[in-house]
């Protein structure tokens, strides 16, 4: 009996300390965590959208794990900023890789409130409950970052980077590097996220439409660095012919790099291997600028911005002039990179 | 007549019945056959897998390359980690699920350190063996921190763990303030690439060294014989003038300072970390190991080499299904086929029909002869 109470004891210690821990690194914040948010909500009227009575707007913000990239760390670095209390907001952010804790919790945001529910969706699928709820709790939704599959009346707002767009460009520039063969290792990120199914969509058709490009191989290193210069090593291994690494973020990229440089294989603009990452990193950028890569896909993590925007015109009265807004990216190569651009972009 | 002619036969195949006995029942049976299963299939279906050529690599420096050289470069971390895994299960029973997590906590350290807290780093800010050194107190700290959990508070090793499983990843991106600090300097990458001048990855060197560090151990002090001990009957260890608690600490503790060797191996293979990615599950492959190795999930006796062999054969069943450029999203399932198969095999039902049908064949021919 004497162990079986401690072992609960601990049990709960644990959990109590798992939240403690999590709400410490900053990296995963539950709803729950923040007791005091229905209370100062109590005087809302979600329907109309009025602030709350101490003039704050109460936001729920679910993400992804900063920690994934570069890009990600950005991205929450620049919401967690925006969404202050100095800046008229009461936020509550939740970040997981999880769709299904993601969706948990966003229930759990509705059920406390939030007068705006911000959303980067781990997943594209899954949502509809949600986005259900939240209509009817007049809760409204804005998509930042990543879409989902979704009627556009189901949110007010997305602001969201074009990820099939991005792969187009980048397939566009490989194109237009004039190459009689394409053999291409392409590593994908976390399989059915937004920013994988868009990259992975135009690379997929040119590949099917084309005799002369051909995969190598094709494998998924969940945005992993040392899973993707494991890939390409095994390919090296194998002695099969490459010329074209297709890799959907910098990590990635670094990772295939790094295989490529154990070997004595040279890429880059003078090189053999033609290296493609994509994302915002500043280093990554470098890359780029020194020759080492080729191309760079910007994903401009920078949002946070232009939902608050969205959201201060919504709260006036005043509806988005368009429903989804495209952050403004393009593909960077060595050629035309000045470094403005990298000071600009680069994060 | 018959019976002389007979008698050989039946001698010979008892003799053979008796050698197959034995083998089964050596401890590395399991983790030999499985890998000797592996080769074959490899030589069968592709005998260049087993080509190993001398490349330069983009520094100048002549290295080996090859898929076996892969095979035994990218299984160091997993194999240092099986050590200190087997340690831990014989004296407590359980494993410690955090070595993932912990291994993001080490790396961390050292990224922390050597890059002097800066984001993109050019040069070292630390001697690389005094951040190591840092990195493994710190590690055996955390490990001491689950020990006391299972040694004192006699929680069951999977829930004390599970603490540190869920939070050390955060803790890891909390000592960079979430930043992803990239180190440039080459020779912090010695350690997870190559020494300049010898083409064989400087990974295995470290293993072999960890691998040498612990059979002197276990030869020259009682360490094995009293983690064995205690796992088997702890409470007949203490009456016997051990101090149970203190050697299952001392396991935990141990284990931790593997875990920071493993972090910082993967840490300077490329120089940077990204927390929630960096060893994902390697803690799976680690208990996996331990189990490919032979030994007992439950604790009490056990072979640090078996463990060391089954986690090159999950290494090597890896880089075979890279090879055949199966998803590797699906790794996990053959994985999970190979743990089915291990645990039926290794279940005492199981094992009791087994001997049973193996013992009765023969005895049965003897009585149809006489």
């Amino acid at each position: 009996m004497k162990m079986k109470k401690l072992l609960a004891l601990m049990l709960c210690l644990a959990l109590v300390g798992s939240l403690a821990a999590c709400g410490g690194g900053g990296e995963e914040t539950p709803a729950t965590d923040a007791p005091d948010t229905p209370a100062t909500d109590a005087p809302t009227t979600p329907a109309d959208d009025a602030p709350a009575a101490d003039g704050l707007i109460t936001v729920g913000v679910i993400n992804n794990d900063p920690n994934e990239s570069g890009y990600r760390t950005a991205n929450d670095a620049a919401m967690r900023a925006t969404f202050t209390e100095a800046n008229g907001y009461k936020a509550t952010f939740y970040n997981n890789n999880d769709a299904a804790q993601q969706i948990a919790t966003a229930q759990q945001m509705i059920q406390d409130e939030v007068d705006f529910l911000l959303l980067s969706p781990a997943s594209t699928t899954g949502w509809d409950t949600v986005l259900q709820d939240a209509q009817a709790a007049g809760t409204q939704v804005i998509l930042f970052d990543r879409m989902l599959e979704a009627d556009e009346s189901m949110y007010v707002a997305a602001v969201v980077s074009d990820m099939p767009a991005e792969g187009k460009t980048a397939v566009d520039w490989l194109e237009a590097q004039g190459l009689d063969e394409y053999n291409i290792i392409h590593i994908q990120g976390h399989m059915g996220s937004d920013a994988q199914l868009g990259r992975t969509g135009a690379l997929d058709e040119k590949v099917a439409a084309e005799a002369n490009w051909n995969y190598v191989t094709q494998q998924t290193a969940d945005w992993d660095e040392a899973t993707a210069k494991t890939i390409v090593q095994s390919v090296i291994d194998s002695g099969k012919d490459f010329n074209v690494i297709y890799a959907e973020n910098n990590g990635m990229a670094r990772g295939a790099a790094a295989a490529l440089d154990a070997n004595g294989i040279t890429h880059g603009v003078d090189g053999d291997v033609i290296i493609m990452g994509f994302d915002s990193d500043k280093w990554a950028f470098e890359e780029v600028l020194a020759g080492r890569w080729n191309y760079m896909g910007l994903c401009n993590p920078l949002q946070a911005d232009t939902v608050d925007a969205i959201i201060k015109d919504l709260v006036a009265g005043n509806e988005p002039a368009e429903k989804i807004i495209y952050t403004p990216e393009q593909g960077f190569d060595a050629a035309p990179l000045p470094q403005a651009d990298v000071d600009k972009y680069g994060t | 007549m018959t019976a002389p002619v007979k008698d050989p036969v039946k001698k010979v195949e008892s003799a053979r019945e008796s050698f197959f006995k034995r083998l089964t029942r050596q401890q590395l049976f399991i983790p030999l056959a499985a890998l000797v299963l592996l080769v074959l299939f490899n030589l069968i279906a592709d005998p260049s897998f087993f080509a190993v050529s001398i490349k330069e690599n983009s520094l100048g420096n002549p290295v080996l390359s090859g898929n076996i050289i892969s095979v035994l470069d990218n299984a160091s971390e997993l194999v240092i980690l099986s050590i200190g895994m087997t340690l831990v299960t014989a004296s407590s029973g359980g494993q410690d699920i955090s070595v993932g997590a912990a291994m993001a906590i080490a790396g961390s350290v050292i990224l922390r350190l050597v890059c002097g807290g800066q984001v993109n780093a050019d040069t070292m800010h630390m001697n690389l063996f005094l951040a190591l050194f840092i990195a493994i107190v710190v590690s055996m700290l955390f490990g001491a921190f689950n020990g006391t959990l299972v040694a004192y508070f006699k929680i069951q090793p999977m829930v004390a763990t599970l603490i540190l499983y869920t939070a050390g990843r955060s803790i890891a991106a909390w000592i960079n303030n979430n930043e992803l600090p990239i180190m440039n300097d080459i020779s912090f990458k010695y350690a997870g690439t190559f020494l300049p001048g010898i083409p064989v990855p400087t990974p295995i060197f470290v293993t072999l060294f960890v691998i040498l560090l612990f059979w002197l151990a276990l030869k020259f002090t009682n360490l094995g014989l009293y983690t064995q001990s205690v796992g088997i009957n702890a409470s007949s260890a203490r009456l016997n003038g051990l101090n149970p608690q203190f050697i299952k600490l001392l396991t935990y503790m141990i284990l931790g300072a593997c875990v920071a060797v493993a972090g910082f191996l993967r840490v300077s293979r490329s120089g940077s970390i990204n927390y929630s990615r960096i060893a994902e599950n390697i803690e799976m492959d680690a208990i996996l190991a331990v189990a490919l190795g032979g030994n007992a999930l439950g604790g009490g006796k056990f072979n640090i080499y078996g463990s060391v062999l089954g986690a090159y054969v999950i290494q090597f069943l890896t880089t075979t299904l890279y090879k055949y450029d199966v998803a590797s999203t699906a790794l996990p399932a053959y994985k999970a086929v190979v743990v089915i198969l291990l645990v039926v095999l290794s279940a005492p039902v199981v094992r009791e029909k087994l001997t049973r049908v193996k013992g009765r064949t023969p005895a049965k021919a003897a009585k149809e002869v006489s």
